[in-house]
C-alpha cells in the first residue's frame, strides 16, 4: 500500500508587516501584536451587491428596536423566514412589517396592534422585497 | 458553451425596483435632456410606442394611458449594473460585460444541467438586485445572442431561458429569421445580403463561407461560422481601451450667443480631459460640433464642425479647452438657435507614449501640467465635481440638461434612499 502526501493549499497564513521605522531605534513592542483594522462593513453586510439601504418613517416598531429616520440595512439575498423583519411591497409602497408564518401560510403584521395582518397570498402583487438585518440609529436621538 | 445574460427592460426594471407602483404599467424613460423614449416597458411597447419616439410627439397617448414617463437616472442605472454583473460573477470565472445590461458568461466545462443552473442564475439575480433576466445559451456568442432574443420573445424554451441544444429543430426556426435581426447585422448589411438572396439566417448560416469571405470580409466570415456552432468570437474579460471619447449634451434650452456656447464647450472639454486622465490616454486631435435642433423645421438649420490637430499630445485640461473655444470661434455664427454642441477626441494613444516635439520651447511644462491636474482631480473627486473649475465654464448653467422627471439617486446619495414606511 502506497501513501500519498498531499499539500494542502486551502489554508493561508496572512503575515503582518512590521510598521514601525526600525531607524528609530526601537521597535514597537506592540509590532508582534498587529491585527487587521476593524471593518464595520464586515460587519454589517455579508452581501455587498445584494444589499441595500433605505430609510425608516413612521410609528417606531419598539419591539424590533427600529425607530423613525433609522437607516436600514437589507439584505435581499437571505430567504425571508418566520418571525423576520422584513421590507414588503404593499399596495405599491415599500413598508417594514414582520413575516409570521402560521400554519404554513405566510403574513404580514404590522407594527402597529391597530392594524390587521395581511395573508401573502401567490400571484398577488404583494411580495417581501427584502431581509432586514440591521438598523442604525444615533443615540443621542432617542429621547 | 456561452450564455448571454441580458436584463429585461434594464432602465425601466431599475425604476420599479424601488417604485413598486410602476409594476404592470407602462413606463417610458426618456434621453438625456428629456428628449425621446429609449427605454420602454413592455406595456408601453404594446400601446405601440417605438423606440426613439420623440416625447413631445405623444401628449395623447400619455394622458389616455396614464404612461408614467421619467428621466434617465444614469447613477442608479450604473450602480444596479455593477451589482448585477457582481452576482453573475459568482456563477462563472469567466465573463464578458457586455455592455450596462448585457453579459457573456462562459460556462464550458459545466457538468449541470444547463438548464436548470440558468434558471438558478435568473432567479438569484432577481432575488438579490430585483432585476429580471433573460438567459441564452449555444456553442457560440453569436448563437447566444439569437438564443437570448428567442427567449425573450417566447418563441421557444421554458419562460426566461432557452438552451440551443434543445431545440428539436433549430434550421426551421431560423428560416423564419429575417437576417437584421441578427446581431451585428447593420440594416445597410442587411440589403445588400438580400440583394444575393440572403434574406433568412438559415440561408446566411448555409450560405458558401468563401463567397461571404471575398464579398464581404473576414467579421461576416466568422458571423457565419458562428452560426454553424464553430466559436470565432472570443470573450473579452478585460474591456479594450477606448479609441475615441465622445462628450455632447442636447441643451436644456436653446442657446444663441458665444459666451453660453463658451460655457458649454468649455464644460464639454473638461469632462474630455476627465475621461483621458481616467483611462491614462491623451490625445493630439480635437474636432467641436454644434448644430441647431433637427425637428425645429420652422426656424434656419445650421451644422458645422471643426477639427484641430495640436503640436503635442495631451491630457491637460486647460489646453483641450483653449484648443476647443478656438475651433468654436471659427464654426459659431450668429442668428441661430442652437441645441447641441460636443466635443469627440478622435484618436486616443496611451500616456507617456507621445513623440516630443522637435520645436517645443516649454519642454519644463508637462511636469508642471500632469501635477496641476493630478490635484485638480483629487480635489473634484473628493468635493464633487466641478467644486474647482477653469473660469470659461461659467457659473450659470442655462445650458444643463434638462431632466425634471428623474427618481432620485436610491442606491448612491445618503439623501436619496428609498423611504420604508413604518405601519
Amino acid at each position: 500500500m502506497s501513501h500519498y502526501i498531499t499539500p494542502l493549499f486551502n489554508t493561508s497564513l496572512k503575515i503582518p508587516l512590521f510598521s514601525s521605522s526600525v531607524a528609530a531605534g526601537f521597535a514597537s513592542p506592540a509590532d508582534d501584536h498587529l491585527e487587521a483594522e476593524l471593518d464595520l462593513n464586515e460587519y454589517l453586510i455579508a452581501h455587498p451587491s445584494e444589499t441595500f439601504f433605505v430609510r425608516a418613517k413612521g410609528d417606531s416598531m419598539q419591539q424590533a428596536g427600529i425607530f423613525d429616520k433609522d437607516l436600514l440595512i437589507v439584505d435581499r439575498s437571505l430567504t425571508p423566514k418566520d418571525n423576520d423583519i422584513v421590507i414588503a411591497a404593499v399596495a405599491g409602497q415599500l413598508t417594514v412589517k414582520r413575516l409570521v408564518v402560521k400554519l404554513g401560510k405566510p403574513w404580514l403584521y404590522p407594527a402597529n396592534p391597530n392594524y390587521k395582518p395581511i395573508p401573502i397570498k401567490e400571484g398577488s402583487e404583494l411580495h417581501v422585497w427584502g431581509v432586514v438585518v440591521h438598523a442604525i440609529h444615533k443615540v443621542s436621538n432617542l429621547s | 458553451m456561452i450564455a448571454l445574460v441580458d436584463c429585461n427592460n434594464f432602465y425601466v426594471s431599475c425604476e420599479r425596483v424601488f417604485q413598486p407602483s410602476l409594476e404592470g404599467k407602462p413606463v417610458g424613460i426618456l434621453s438625456n435632456n428629456d428628449g425621446c423614449i429609449i427605454a420602454r416597458s413592455e406595456e408601453i411597447k404594446k400601446l405601440g410606442v417605438a423606440m426613439g419616439t420623440p416625447y413631445f410627439k405623444i401628449p395623447d397617448l400619455i394622458k389616455q394611458h396614464n404612461i408614467k414617463i421619467l428621466s434617465s437616472n444614469y447613477a442608479l442605472y450604473g450602480d444596479m449594473s455593477r451589482r448585477v454583473m457582481q452576482v453573475l460573477g459568482r456563477f462563472t470565472p469567466t465573463m464578458e460585460v457586455y455592455s450596462i445590461d448585457e453579459c457573456f458568461l462562459d460556462l464550458s466545462g459545466f457538468s449541470q444541467d444547463l438548464t436548470t443552473y440558468s434558471n438558478t442564475i435568473a432567479k438569484t439575480v432577481k432575488q438579490g438586485t430585483g432585476i429580471p433576466v433573460s438567459i441564452g445559451i449555444a456553442p457560440t456568442k453569436t448563437l447566444a445572442k439569437l438564443a437570448n432574443k428567442l427567449a425573450k420573445k417566447g418563441i421557444a424554451g421554458n419562460g426566461s431561458v432557452l438552451v440551443w441544444n434543445t431545440l428539436a429543430e433549430p434550421d426551421k426556426l431560423l428560416a423564419t429569421l429575417p437576417v437584421k435581426e441578427l446581431w451585428g447585422i447593420s440594416s445597410g448589411l442587411g440589403k445588400r445580403l438580400n440583394r444575393i438572396r440572403i434574406d433568412n439566417v438559415l440561408a446566411l448560416k448555409q450560405a458558401n463561407i468563401q463567397l461571404i469571405r471575398k464579398q464581404f470580409g473576414v467579421v461576416l466570415e466568422r458571423m457565419v461560422r458562428e452560426l454553424n456552432e464553430i466559436p470565432c468570437i472570443p470573450l473579452e474579460m478585460i474591456a479594450p481601451k477606448r479609441k475615441q471619447i465622445l462628450t455632447s449634451r442636447s441643451f436644456g434650452t436653446r442657446l444663441s450667443t458665444l459666451p453660453e456656447l463658451r460655457a458649454a464647450v468649455s464644460v464639454f472639454a473638461t469632462r474630455s480631459a476627465e475621461k483621458l486622465r481616467s483611462q491614462n490616454l491623451c490625445t493630439q486631435t480635437l474636432c467641436v460640433f454644434i448644430h441647431t435642433s433637427p425637428f425645429a423645421l420652422d426656424k434656419p438649420s445650421y451644422n458645422n464642425a471643426i477639427t484641430i490637430s495640436l503640436d503635442q499630445p495631451t491630457q491637460d485640461t486647460g489646453l483641450l479647452i483653449r484648443t476647443a473655444l478656438a475651433g468654436l470661434e471659427r464654426i459659431y455664427r450668429p442668428g441661430y438657435e442652437y441645441q447641441r454642441a460636443g466635443i469627440l477626441l478622435p484618436d486616443l494613444m496611451p500616456n507617456g507614449m507621445q513623440q516630443l516635439s522637435l520645436f517645443q520651447d516649454d519642454s519644463n511644462d508637462n511636469p508642471k501640467s500632469e501635477r496641476l491636474m493630478t490635484v485638480l482631480d483629487a480635489i473634484n473627486h473628493a468635493h464633487g465635481r466641478h467644486s474647482i473649475r477653469y473660469a470659461s465654464q461659467g457659473l450659470s448653467a442655462r445650458w444643463q440638461m434638462r431632466q425634471q422627471l428623474k427618481s432620485p439617486a436610491y442606491t448612491t446619495r445618503w439623501e436619496c434612499l428609498p423611504i420604508v414606511t413604518i405601519n
